[in-house]
């Protein structure tokens, strides 16, 4: 399952084309936006443009899921990462090159890319010390 | 304050069709029956009924899940209607109660028959759950998705299990929840279920069964997870003015909650501890003449048990992070304990019937027709909390004007 790129999203889900994250940001207000709209939510500028961010995050919860909801799918870990830039951005991920039992609540992440078809899947992994 | 205009409504009759597993009926008929049943136990006739409303008819999800149309419903039983709803989006799946309390309280509407529909048992057959992906079909290549779905779906989080699994453990992480306390939402569910003939799971079910059963998605097993079934609930809203000729008690609204202040995301919300539980329990308690420590009978939503737990502390009958001692043991949410708890069983015993089946069951308390679940103590009001994550509502509801 993958996302239908529009003309509002497709940079977030081609970002990964050079290994960087981007997200919206306010020329104006300088609050980053996520999921990509139209126009600033928070100062309703017409000025929201996509800027490149650190790609490191804090693991704000996790599942590890056991159900196979499609056929073929194995044990996968969800997460759910707050950004470094700005704290109420959350995306929901994979978290992985992590075993199960050193997840943890708060851990530090940075993102890494899966290249599926014409997409970069952000996924994250355990930060570098 | 100005007029709390839901009070201009009560719940004048109650209907359930069938409820089971695998029934291989239509929606439609099964919703018929359910309708006929509350039509009747209201003490009216088909042709007193001038408003229909559902959640969430046409337009989402698939038909088992969605249940048949309003159109389809009211083409049913030739109904000629001032006023008719239905959808999918409000606060919760109970929506269609509150959008049918104003209709009556404006006057577009005497008598409104409000329906909610599931046929994910026979659906499902013996697929199994699917989540959101078995909804919207496979078969076609990869599917392609926009919407909110997009930022989650493509990592395997297909399933609002998937989404309230990181509700839990954001809580074990700050509250220290366990799993022998969330444990107690399905084991006080089963034991009210043994009592319920319409339940789908009625076996006994133990602390150990419950820890040792199969993860679905860490921390919540299968016991967390409601149960797909077949099966119509059907109420009756009418204006007030009615409740004197009716000829069961009417349980009258006394309010509702419905507010959704924060994002309306699974994870965008500005709390994953609570989401949009805390704002329809604040705004209900705001139109309340009434407190937590007035409801003498609870009916939650536990299509995952960790709703119920949030459910418990947003509407305060415990503080924040505290529903995991509230509920240990289970004597305190037992039909015998200061609060009694999904005393039907629940969804994750009744049966997914989707938050008409505990608001049902509201009503069933308050009028003393439990029989054998039957809480002690003559209750006069019950809280029905429907939905989680960024979808929720709630309604207060009372034997007697408020």
């Amino acid at each position: 399952m993958l996302p239908r790129l529009d003309a509002t999203n497709e940079f977030f889900w081609t970002s990964g084309a050079d290994g960087v994250l981007r997200l919206q940001r306010c020329g104006a207000c300088r609050r980053y936006a996520h999921p990509p709209v139209p126009r600033c939510p928070y100062c309703l500028e017409d000025a929201l443009a996509p800027e490149a961010v650190s790609g490191r995050g804090r693991l704000h919860s996790f599942t590890v899921n056991h159900q196979q909801w499609i056929p073929g799918s194995d044990h996968y870990v969800v997460g759910l990462v707050t950004l470094e830039e700005q704290h109420d951005v959350r995306l929901m991920t994979n978290i992985v090159d992590c075993a199960e039992e050193d997840l943890a609540v708060d851990m530090a992440v940075e993102v890494v890319f899966e290249p599926v078809e014409d997409v970069w899947l952000p996924l994250f992994k355990p930060a570098r010390t | 304050m100005a007029e709390l205009l839901e009070r201009r409504a009560v719940i004048s009759g109650i209907g359930q069709s069938a409820v089971g597993r695998r029934l291989g009926r239509t929606d439609l008929d099964l919703t018929v029956e359910a309708a006929l049943a509350a039509i009747a136990d209201a003490g009216l006739h088909r042709d007193d009924i001038d408003g229909l409303a559902t959640y969430p008819g046409g337009g989402m999800g698939g038909a088992a899940f969605a249940g048949p149309t309003s159109p389809d419903v009211q083409d049913a039983l030739r109904l000629r209607l001032n006023w008719h709803d239905g959808g999918g989006e409000g606060p919760g799946q109970i929506r269609a109660v509150f959008a049918a309390c104003l209709a009556v309280a404006a006057g577009l509407a005497r008598h409104v028959l409000v329906y909610r529909t599931v046929t994910e048992s026979t659906s499902q057959g013996a697929g199994g759950r699917q989540g959101i992906a078995g909804a919207i079909g496979e078969g076609r290549g990869v599917p392609r998705f926009g919407g909110s779905f997009q930022w989650m779906l493509p990592y395997g989080a297909v399933s609002a299990a998937n989404w309230l699994a990181l509700v839990a453990q954001r809580r074990v992480h700050d509250y220290g929840l366990r799993r022998d306390q969330l444990a107690q939402i399905a084991l006080n569910g089963r034991r009210n279920a043994a009592l319920n003939p319409n339940a789908v799971y009625r076996e006994p079910l133990s602390l150990e069964d419950y820890l040792g059963a199969r993860m679905i998605t860490t921390p919540l097993c299968l016991y967390d997870c409601d149960a797909p079934c077949d099966g119509s609930t059907a109420v009756i809203v009418s204006h007030v003015d009615y409740a004197p000729d009716a000829p069961k008690p009417a349980c009258h609204v006394h309010a509702i909650g419905t507010a959704l202040r924060g994002r309306p995301s699974w994870d965008q919300f500005d709390d994953m501890t609570t989401m949009s539980a805390r704002d329809a329990a604040a705004s209900m308690w705001a139109r309340a003449d009434l407190g937590p420590q007035d409801v003498d009978v609870a009916q939650l939503y536990d299509g995952f048990s960790i709703l119920t737990m949030v459910w418990l502390e947003e509407l305060g009958f415990c503080a924040k992070g505290e529903s995991g001692a509230f509920v240990e043991g289970g004597s305190r949410i037992a039909r015998s304990g200061s609060l009694p708890l999904n005393t039907s069983g629940g969804q994750l015993s009744g049966g997914r019937l989707h938050g008409f089946g505990l608001l049902h069951e509201a009503c069933v308390q308050l009028r003393g027709e439990g029989g054998d679940r039957q809480v002690t103590g003559d209750p006069e009001v019950a809280v029905v909390a429907n939905g989680g994550g960024p979808i929720a509502g709630s309604m207060l509801l009372t034997r007697g004007v408020g």
